[in-house]
């Protein structure tokens, strides 16, 4: 058999613990090769290595049969790897054409960058792979799926056959998702191989060939796609059976907790972009919000949370006004928020995790008297928290920062559903985290719903919204445009309706009424 | 990660080391005698109760200026104006000593409270300007400082003398100096003024290790998105920031005022205590203690030097150089912590 690259026995440590343990990972040419494992199982490390990023302490790397060793990224790119991150390595200000030539410019003989010869060369691969991208674009301009396109085009331009894809569709919309797939079926078309870091078992089922499991830092096992499953790959992933349906009996929705009325938000940049929404959310249910990112789904949990200002319209909490307070008081009045983005806005990284559980709550009695606080009841508090929510962490004195991001997002939950609030929003609450703890999460929604506290649920994934919501409130332009329950629709028609088709066209086109 | 503790400590006592061998080399390579220079320099420093009543001195307002960057540090705000802040506390701790006519237990808590309430007003304008214009508060605090000196050296001219360059020594009822500690140190400038700085730094461990507000502050410095979704006021804690160090910054300026000079006198550049304050949180980790430690340094090194160049012929000039180097390593412990992790690899 004909391999690209070989990872034989690899074998990484850092201060104690050992990220890879002697693992194997064989990439034949022309193939889509998926790395699949839980959060902190070790495939970024093993990718790192594979970039030059880390000195593995065991094992050997060979590219095209050829035995190598790759001590820095510059040795990568020259032996044709290259690496699409997770988080973008783009300089905003410029333009596409200069963030692609970045450190590697071609000149003109006077010693000026040659823009214009490279701009050309960017559009010719740009349209060999279909990538549709406008060289001369500014990156701060351009959506994140076309981002992710340049920092694609960035490793074709250095010459790379073989791709490394970092959790490429985190960050991605549905639709940015299919491209995503078209792209990288014409890159193995041109005769590229492709690696895809993920933890999503649909994306390997649909794309891959191959796929090599990583289960806490040990290479698992590598199969073929055709002949697995999900419930396979998801078993061997986690290491014990997952379940994927999400187990819950009939809402039963009473007295209502949330009423949002014609409501108008605008953006920090001035523009409306929740325009006249109205919802209604009630105790024993969870509404799901299902829209493509930038429809206003952000500003109008900013809005009830107190973080943004309204412009008109009113937000009722049991009945009680709460537009416009301040997100103290908000919480006070029984609102709890699983942010979006649990790094900027869900945990103070640099403080300990266990200083982390009571982030809203520090002020009030145990946890403070008048205004010193009482450490002991802090960590007790917190103590109870990481077992409860088995957030694993090596001591509730460890940095937020060091936890993974499933055991981040454990303890934020912890933390807000503890409180027991009458409404709990939860926006996008499993981004980015790997089966094991979406079934956790999922789980701790609906016993809050049982327990008859509301829940508003935000996510892009229409899987999650599909499962876990009683009713499917689908919002476009800053509206909400169609309720639909969730056993009377699908993907497709939840796709249309987001993209602002009305509910009979959309039903029509996919056989529903 | 145990080690990181120790990493802590052992990279600014790495850097004083080099810093020191740096200082020894360029001495050697002008010419001078680096045993004697330093042996100058120790001697300066504790060779005699007169050096070492000095040297505390001069370590007292190191802590507080020390304590006024670091705090701000803790809350991410960079407070350049601790210069400007000690010039009005001086300033004030002065004004008061000499305009108020009271005993002893009330004039001098009057004025100190006068110098921190200064100071408190001196970082209180950056912060607001930051928190409610979002202008920066290293340019605010720099123009603060000129503001500061030029209207401080006017004031003495014009409202507290008749166009003198120095004001009337304050009474002593106003005053921090002691006859007992002078006596005790030959004679040496040294005041009651330290207590009040080592009081200061534990108020400082205090505020930011045990309250909520020190819990918000520091909240707020490391991401101020979760402080304000968790329902702190960003605003209030970044005026409440700079409020808080201009007052200890105000206190340094009245160590000055009530201690170690009693007066005032026009000024024709920065007293450099607040500068020097940067480079003191920046050594000492911006932490209450490592603030102490690192004034202690800087206070002994300041002194020290000046005896070097009738003991050792060594121009004072080299403990500036050597202070540089210090920070300079200290700035760059990427590199120290490189070579820490180095050794430790090789000694596994």
């Amino acid at each position: 058999m004909d391999y690209v690259i070989e990872m034989l026995n690899i074998r990484k440590e850092f201060p104690g613990i050992v990220a890879n343990d002697n693992i194997t990972v064989q990439v034949q040419k022309g193939e889509i090769h998926a790395l699949l494992g839980e959060n902190g199982a070790g495939k970024s490390t093993l990718m790192n290595v594979l970039f030059g990023l880390y000195q593995p302490e065991k094992g050997e790397i060979k590219v095209k049969g050829k035995k190598v060793n790759i001590t820095n990224p510059n040795i990568a790119n020259d032996l044709g790897i290259g690496m699409v991150h997770q988080h973008f390595m783009l300089v905003e200000p410029f333009t596409v054409t200069q963030n692609i030539i970045l450190g590697n410019e071609p000149k003109k003989k006077s010693g000026k960058i040659d823009i214009k010869k490279a701009e050309q060369e960017i559009q010719e691969l740009s349209d060999r792979y279909g990538l549709k991208v406008d060289p001369t674009a500014k990156i701060s301009d351009i959506s994140v799926g076309m981002q992710q396109r340049v920092e694609i085009l960035k490793t074709l331009y250095r010459g790379a056959d073989v791709l490394i894809f970092d959790e490429p569709t985190a960050v991605l919309t549905p639709q940015e998702i299919k491209d995503l797939i078209e792209i990288m079926r014409s890159l193995i078309k041109e005769g590229k191989s492709i690696i895809l870091i993920t933890h999503k078992l649909k994306e390997i089922m649909e794309v891959c060939d191959r796929c090599t499991v990583i289960r806490k830092g040990k290479g698992i096992k590598t199969l073929d796609v055709k002949n697995t499953n999900v419930t396979e790959l998801a078993s061997l992933m986690v290491g014990r059976e997952i379940s994927f349906k999400t187990e819950k009996t009939e809402a039963n929705p009473k007295e209502t907790v949330l009423k949002i009325n014609d409501l108008f938000v605008k953006d920090t940049r001035k523009v409306d972009l929740v325009k006249g929404l109205n919802l209604e959310l009630r105790a024993g249910e969870i509404v799901g919000i299902a829209g493509i990112d930038g429809n206003g789904q952000t500003e109008l949990i900013e809005a009830i949370t107190g973080l943004r200002k309204t412009e008109s319209g009113t937000i009722m909490l049991n009945n009680k006004d709460i537009t416009n307070m301040k997100p103290r008081k908000v919480t006070e009045s029984g609102v709890g928020h699983i942010p979006q983005d649990r790094h900027k806005y869900g945990l103070v990284l640099d403080y300990p995790i266990g200083e982390n559980m009571v982030l809203q709550t520090y002020y009030q009695k145990p946890f403070s008297k008048g205004t010193v606080l009482n450490y002991k009841e802090i960590y007790k508090k917190a103590n109870k928290l990481i077992k409860e929510y088995d957030v694993r962490t090596p001591s509730e004195y460890t940095k937020a920062r060091a936890l993974s991001g499933g055991n981040q997002q454990k303890a934020i939950i912890g933390r807000e559903v503890d409180r027991s609030p009458d409404l709990l929003i939860a926006a996008q609450p499993t981004r980015g985290l790997d089966v094991g703890a979406i079934e956790f999460i999922h789980k701790k929604l609906i016993e809050e719903r049982d327990k008859g506290k509301a829940v508003l649920l935000i996510s892009f994934e229409l899987d999650e919204i599909i499962d876990v919501s009683d009713t499917i409130a689908v919002m476009f332009d800053g509206k909400i445009v169609a309720k639909v329950k969730p056993e009377e629709t699908n993907e497709q028609e939840l796709g249309l309706l987001m993209a602002g088709s009305n509910k009979t066209e959309a039903g029509d086109r996919n056989g529903i009424k | 990660m145990a080690s990181n503790k120790l990493f802590n400590i052992l990279v600014p006592i790495i850097s004083v080391l080099l810093g020191l061998i740096a200082g020894a080399i360029i001495m050697l390579v002008s010419g001078y005698n680096p045993i004697a220079g330093y042996t100058a320099l120790w001697n300066g420093a504790f060779g005699d109760l007169y050096f070492m009543g000095e040297t505390v001195r001069q370590i007292t307002p190191y802590i507080l200026t020390g304590l006024a960057v670091a705090f701000a540090f803790r809350s991410g705000l960079f407070n350049i104006g601790a210069e400007g802040q000690v010039i009005v506390g001086w300033l004030a701790a002065v004004w008061v000593g000499l305009a108020v006519d009271a005993p002893m237990i009330i004039h001098l808590p009057l004025a100190i409270i006068a110098a921190a309430a200064a100071g408190a007003i001196w970082g209180f304008v950056p912060g607001i300007l930051k928190a409610r214009l979002g202008v920066h508060e290293v340019i605010v605090t720099i123009m603060m400082n000129y503001i500061a000196l030029y209207c401080t050296n006017e004031i003495i001219r014009s409202v507290l003398t008749d166009n003198m360059d120095s004001t009337d020594i304050i009474p002593p009822s106003a005053s921090l100096a002691s006859e007992w500690l002078q006596g005790l140190t030959y004679f040496s400038r040294m005041h009651y003024g330290i207590l009040i700085a080592l009081f200061a730094a534990v108020v400082m461990w205090f505020i930011m290790q045990r309250t909520t507000i020190g819990y918000e502050l520091k909240a707020v410095g490391f991401n101020q998105h979760a402080s304000k979704y968790a329902g702190m006021k960003v605003s209030k804690n970044i005026i409440l920031s700079m409020a808080i160090a201009g007052a200890f910054a105000g206190l340094a300026g009245a160590m000055e005022g009530l201690g170690t000079y009693g007066s005032i006198s026009v000024m024709s550049g920065f007293t450099n205590l607040g500068f020097d304050g940067i480079a003191v949180a920046l050594l000492g980790a911006n932490t209450a203690f490592g603030v102490v430690l690192a004034a202690i340094l800087f206070g002994v090194l300041k002194v020290g030097a000046i005896n070097m160049p009738t003991g050792a012929e060594v121009p004072t000039e080299l403990v500036d150089i050597i202070i540089a180097l210090i920070i300079f390593f200290v700035a760059s412990s990427y590199i120290i912590r490189w070579i820490l992790l180095r050794f430790k690899k090789e000694g596994k």
